[in-house]
């Protein structure tokens, strides 16, 4: 590693060449204020907020885009960069509405904190809110050009980690906004509603649906039995908006306040990931042994599906037909667990509490979804919302006793927890693949070559002499390689390059969905994943096949894996859609 | 703004042979656009959806272009393209004065078009002819000079073309 010799306020500090001044200053414990540059983005400059003087020279530098050079000294706070920058933040908040008390970031927004920390009382120039109507066509996002600052973030995780071009600045000068592409609606752009611009966003310009009031009128209606089902990325993530790590694992907290709220069920999606294992497991061994489609792809995702549709949709025969966990536990809800308690599923209200804000999407993707008869899910909260529905009930979340999850789909296995991190899914697939194939147990369950945090990995997994090539892409943008090797070689007629692929459309995978506590980076991203290994490996059944309830759903509802009534409740299909509405 | 359902577009053939000449040439999407709007006065949603998949660019990216520089139109122009000088001589002589008679007489704002779809209005940068100003262009005709209350007798020249 070739390093360099720098100053920051005086301060010698040695770090990495090509390190910029921002990450230089945090080594030393200097935070230099921004609201454009992010940790998952390349810099891009725009908000200005960062300026730091080279000592020396008469300029002025941006923290966020400029390397750090041998032997200069960074000075990254005195007087008149303090003003410097108390001006161009006024100036944001010259064209900001500043209705912070009604907004969707009020007391999480960077904007707000900068404000604050800078003691803004009063905007010396000329307001000038933009005039564009909100958009809420999705129904998953709002967009509020309004509150838009433009820095860049939603443009470019949507371009560059995402790969979707939904979003792009139009126009110039100060008429520069960011818009739909071709400046429609979002539902009339390739939009995935990942909602990895809502989690990058510094402040209240593109938000979640909230939910929260649909559920708590559902709670006080007393016609209806409210179950809920809390996916596995939310477990290791909600208890940050309490003040705990990122990564604590906090199951029978959520199961306790799931109850405090007034729940009637408390269900667990991680349950409906092993019988999702059970279905796409036995879906693949079938494709394999009966010389099928191949690879597999997975589907869990439904912005990955949405993506798949618009950009991919040769991809179809690859695509596994077996819902997500969150569908599928509402299926089996309304059905199952509807016939045990003797309640007409109509009664029943489905709840459930997602890392991601597509998931607000899946539960209308298409009538597949109504496979109960009526809406599988009713509703779906992220974990932002949850969070948001324990604090107004009053609840101290972290001094929470631990609770249970009711039976009988409620248990989960180590392998149903791993599903909220990037190879997860193909991780708890082989360790029941395998078994399904051979009969025999797996005595090695950790599958290393899927875990970690690079965009796509590649591995061989060996089932008895037979040798599984897989391959786990997360991070939307990082997919379109292995769709490319896919395509080239069924174009040249020779063997797939994978048996069986499994995409998450965020990067690091569910645990850092658009749906999570804000200020998620790698860091955060690490420490959520680990807590999902940590979650699994206290797990006393890892293996999806184990788990006495879905053996139990099997044997008294469901027949067989991939069998006629699996596949009236738990499978789904796919159609091409229009990239652009035309 | 919700996308109205219409047919695709038919782009003339010397319009195609362009396109795919340059498709995969660096700084394709400008030389693309002028020659679309050389074929029909502006880039409609629609050309723009098929240029996008023709050359195998994101929409984003199109309307990201094509809204940057002021040259392109993304709506209709009317028929006569009545252009007032907004260059600094221009400015100071009363190009102003003009764009709000225009306003007046025809009910439009600059950028907008008459509901006859006869006139649009627009402000641009210098022409070229500062000693002129201030200068106002409709179609190939330049004025110069020009005075607020001369504007409805040149107007009624392009009514009745």
């Amino acid at each position: 590693m070739e390093t360099v010799n720098i100053k920051i306020n005086g301060k010698p500090v040695v770090v990495e060449k090509g390190t910029k001044i921002l990450a230089a200053a945090k080594k030393v414990g200097i935070k230099i204020p921004t609201l454009c540059a992010h940790n998952d983005l390349e810099p891009w400059a725009a908000c200005g907020i960062c300026v730091v003087k080279v000592e020396g020279s008469p300029r002025m530098v941006r923290a966020c885009a400029t390397d750090v050079v041998e032997g200069q000294n960074y000075i990254t706070h005195d007087a008149e960069l303090q003003g410097v920058r108390k001006t161009v933040i006024e100036m944001i908040l010259a064209d900001h509405p500043n209705d912070c008390l009604r907004c969707a970031r009020n007391g999480v927004c960077e904007l707000q904190d900068i404000a604050a920390d800078f003691a803004i009382r009063e905007i010396p120039f000329k307001r000038n809110v933009k005039d564009v109507a909100i958009d809420d066509s999705t129904p998953s996002l709002i967009f509020d050009q309004k509150k838009c600052i433009n820095c860049g973030r939603c443009v470019q995780v949507c371009q560059q980690l995402q790969n979707v071009w939904a979003l792009e600045f139009i126009g110039r000068g100060e008429g520069t906004r960011m818009a739909g592409a071709g400046d429609v609606l979002m539902s009339e752009t390739p939009c995935i509603k990942c909602g990895q611009c809502s989690a990058h966003c510094p402040v209240g310009a593109i938000y979640e649906k909230d939910e929260t009031t649909t559920v708590i009128n559902a709670l006080k209606d007393p016609e209806l039995h409210v179950a809920v089902q809390i996916a596995p990325a939310v477990r290791v993530a909600v208890g940050e908006a309490f003040g705990m790590e990122p990564g604590s694992i906090s199951t029978g907290k959520i199961y306790a306040a799931l109850r405090m709220l007034g729940f009637d069920a408390i269900f667990d999606t991680n349950f409906a990931a092993d019988l999702t294992i059970m279905e796409e497991g036995s879906e693949f061994v079938h494709r394999l042994t009966n010389q099928g489609v191949l690879p597999l792809i997975t589907s869990c995702c439904p912005a990955w599906v949405d993506f798949m549709e618009k950009y991919a949709n040769d991809m179809i025969p690859n695509f596994s037909t077996a819902k997500s966990p969150q569908m599928m536990q509402g299926a089996v809800t309304k059905t199952y667990y509807a016939q045990k308690v003797n309640i007409p599923r109509e009664k029943i209200y489905s709840v459930s509490v997602m890392p991601c804000t597509a998931k607000k999407f899946e539960i209308t993707r298409c009538d597949d979804m109504k496979s109960s008869g009526c809406d599988d899910v009713d509703v779906v909260l992220t974990t932002r919302e949850l969070a948001r529905l324990i604090k107004r009930s009053g609840i101290d979340f972290a001094t929470l006793e631990d609770e249970q999850a009711d039976s009988p789909i409620g248990h989960y296995t180590g392998a149903g927890t791993i599903f909220g991190a990037t190879g997860g899914v193909m991780e708890a697939a082989i360790r029941s693949a395998y078994t399904l194939v051979t009969g025999e147990e797996l005595e090695e369950i950790d599958i290393d070559a899927v875990r970690g945090m690079d965009g796509v990995k590649v591995g061989e997994v060996d089932i008895k002499g037979t040798k599984i090539k897989v391959a786990v892409a997360h991070g939307m943008a990082n997919v379109q390689s292995l769709i490319d090797e896919v395509r080239q070689a069924r174009e040249k007629g020779s063997e797939p390059p994978y048996h069986f692929i499994e995409v998450m459309a965020c990067k690091g995978g569910c645990i850092a969905g658009g749906g999570q506590p804000y200020f998620t980076d790698d860091e955060v991203r690490a420490k959520r994943i680990a807590g999902l290994y940590q979650d699994d490996k206290e797990c006393t059944i890892r293996k999806s096949h184990q788990n006495p309830e879905i053996k139990q759903i099997y044997a008294e509802f469901l027949g067989e894996p991939n069998g006629h009534k699996a596949h009236e409740l738990l499978h789904t299909h796919y159609i091409p859609r229009q990239k652009y509405k035309k | 703004m919700s996308v109205e359902n219409v047919g695709e577009i038919k782009f003339s053939d010397s319009l195609t042979a362009f396109i795919m000449d340059w498709k995969e040439k660096p700084g394709n999407l400008i030389m693309i656009l002028h020659k679309v709007q050389q074929e029909f006065g502006f880039i409609s949603r629609e050309a723009a959806v098929k240029v996008s998949e023709m050359i195998n660019t994101p929409l984003a990216k199109i309307y990201g272009v094509a809204t940057f520089y002021h040259f392109f139109k993304l709506t209709k122009p009317g028929k006569n393209i009545i252009q007032v000088c907004m260059g600094t001589a221009c400015y100071l002589k009363g190009g102003q004065e003009l764009l709000e008679e225009l306003g007046t007489l025809l009910g439009v704002a600059p950028g907008e078009v008459t509901d006859d779809e006869l006139f649009s209005v627009e402000s641009v940068r210098c022409v070229g002819c500062c000693g002129l100003a201030p200068v106002m262009v409709i179609g190939e005709d330049v004025y110069g000079k020009v005075l607020p209350d001369q504007l409805p007798e040149i107007i009624a020249k392009y009514r009745d073309k």
